[in-house]
């Protein structure tokens, strides 16, 4: 099993939802986060005064598939979310070693 | 005509009341951070408690009495003890208090968005009613009252530019732009400076936390100007067919002059902001708001509606201007009341010395209104910037100005006031518990056994 973890641009999010359910994806946790890449912030003037906004807002999706899924789900994520343009985001695959369902108690692949 | 009028006063009245309480506690509330927007709309609730209670007590007896020249002090106030607590005032007379106490309670509330962030709550308590009770009353009676800055034999005016039985020039502050604004700003200005910046003042990145609630107050505001500006006609004719008549008249173009003056000056402000800073911003049009209401206050009687656009274009881009001044000089004027209130009341009181179709330089009538503008607003400084001193030493001295470092980090909202304004996150942030130590479970089980 692995983790696939995504932080995209927010207005991005929905495309990629659909994407992943069309795919078969059953689930996943959405967090709206905020962090910096080479996009760097941006500049906010509020009454002649300039500040260096260091942090974007950006969505993080969490995803916990079947190893097979893997490229597939990697795929699905990056050509959904891209624009061609710096701040799209990143995404990565970590390994998973337990999963349990809480109502059930299942393990594993049956808890996916 | 007396009924109309009555009623007008009863709106007017309560529509600068709602420039205090909500409108000017939104305004300074959404321009100041998440931690400390309590803190910042309940100064300007507490003004309203304060100030109310002593203007009926001594606050109406100091500004104006009963226009008793008897009971004047040396022009400067007149005596707080012949009509304390309204002793000697009649029920028909109540709206007038009831007007000028609402007038007393924004001047005051205004103060507050220089001292964002920082100021013990109790030193804000005990600063008010000191500060309305030695700058505040005496300026309204100098003014308004017929002392030292109104056009009375002996006064300000009368000494520069001799009459017959006064003045040759009146000087003109229809509704506050030395009481209310150039007084407010002073008194930020220096209040300010004796706090001290706040902590990552220029550095860090303090920033408006909601402009909604900001863009809602400017608004509100505008609406409860017209209490302010329409309501402040006083009336001069001989017969009631004339006060009618000047009632129709004065009150249309008081009404106009404020609107225009307002629009004008959102337009100037966002000028500035997009030729300095590329981008026009929704700050800078609830500014301009602002700006051009406190610069037409003193001047809504005096000019034509097209004076006004010229006079709120002007006041707009001085003032967005001004907002700059406090990282140059590094004061923390941290909502910028000295930008817009004392700089626009400024432009306001030294414009009527152009555009007053009565005595404006503008309209071929010499420089004498001009000196006594400048001569009434540089007196109003000067008093204001003295009793302003007075009392904040004084209340440093006794309980000190400023909050603990650590309580200006975490807040001051739960250091002062045990509470914060947001809780937004879905898993709450908290246990319940009452006082005496019990949590909110034991509570009902205690209430299902008895």
């Amino acid at each position: 099993m692995k983790l696939v973890t995504a932080v995209i641009k927010p207005h991005k999010w929905e495309d990629v939802r659909e994407a992943l359910e069309t795919f078969g994806v059953a689930g996943m946790t959405v967090s709206e986060v905020s962090g910096y890449g080479r996009q760097k912030g941006h500049t906010e003037v509020y009454r002649g005064a300039e500040y260096d906004i260091a942090l974007v807002p950006k969505i993080r999706i969490e995803i916990v598939i079947d190893d097979a899924d893997v490229d597939d789900v990697v795929g699905i994520v990056v050509k959904t979310a891209q624009t061609g343009r710096i701040g799209d985001g990143k995404v990565w695959v970590s390994p998973v070693e337990t999963v349990v369902r809480v109502r059930t108690g299942d393990k594993d692949e049956a808890a996916l | 005509m007396d009924y109309g009028y009555h009623a007008w006063m009863l709106v007017s009245a309560s529509l600068v009341l709602m420039m205090t309480v909500p409108a000017l506690a939104l305004f300074y509330g959404g321009m100041s951070r998440s931690k400390s927007v309590l803190n910042m709309m309940m100064m300007s609730f507490s003004a309203m408690g304060v100030v109310a209670i002593i203007y009926v007590l001594w606050g109406w007896s100091m500004s104006y009495g009963t226009f008793d020249p008897a009971q004047d002090i040396a022009m400067l106030i007149n005596n707080p003890f012949e009509n304390f607590g309204l002793d000697g005032i009649s029920g028909q007379g109540y709206i007038f208090v009831g007007f000028q106490l609402t007038f007393a309670v924004i001047t005051a509330a205004l103060i507050s968005g220089a001292v964002a962030d920082r100021m013990k709550f109790s030193a804000w308590l005990l600063f008010v009613p000191l500060w309305v009770t030695l700058s505040y009353f005496p300026l309204a009676h100098m003014v308004w009252g017929g002392g030292f800055l109104s056009g009375v034999s002996n006064s300000l005016a009368d000494l520069i530019f001799s009459g017959d039985g006064g003045a040759e020039v009146a000087p003109i502050d229809y509704a506050g732009g030395t009481v209310v604004h150039i007084n407010a700003g002073i008194a930020g200005l220096l209040l300010a400076i004796l706090l001290g910046k706040r902590l990552g003042f220029g550095k860090e990145p303090i920033k408006p936390h909601n402009l909604p609630l900001t863009m809602i107050g400017a608004g509100l505001l505008w609406f409860g100007w017209f209490g302010f500006n329409v309501g402040s006609i006083v009336f001069t004719g001989e017969t009631d067919e004339a006060n009618a008549e000047q009632f129709l008249s004065e009150t249309s173009l008081v009404w106009l002059n404020t609107t225009v003056a307002a629009a004008a000056a959102i337009l100037g402000w966002l000028l500035i902001e997009k030729i300095r800073d590329g981008k026009a911003t929704s700050l800078g049009a609830a500014s301009g708001v602002v700006a051009g209401l406190v610069a037409i206050t003193p001047a809504c009687g005096a000019l034509s509606p097209v004076g006004s656009i010229i006079l709120g274009l002007v006041a707009g881009a001085t003032c967005a201007l001004a907002v700059g001044l406090k990282y140059r000089f590094g004061y923390d004027d941290s909502l910028d009341v000295v930008g817009v209130h004392l700089v626009g009341g400024l432009v306001g009181t030294v414009g009527i010395g152009f555009l007053a179709t009565s005595g404006g330089l503008f309209y071929g009538d010499g420089v004498k209104q001009l000196v006594v503008q400048v001569a009434v607003a540089l007196f109003a400084m000067l008093w204001s910037a003295a009793a302003t001193l007075i009392v904040a030493f004084g209340v440093k001295a006794v309980i000190g100005l400023r909050v603990d470092e650590d309580v200006e980090v975490d807040g001051i909202d739960f250091a002062e006031h045990g509470e914060s304004g947001y809780d937004l996150g879905a898993a709450g942030s908290s246990r319940r518990s009452v006082l005496g130590g019990a949590t909110a479970s034991e509570k009902v089980k205690e209430g299902a056994t008895a």
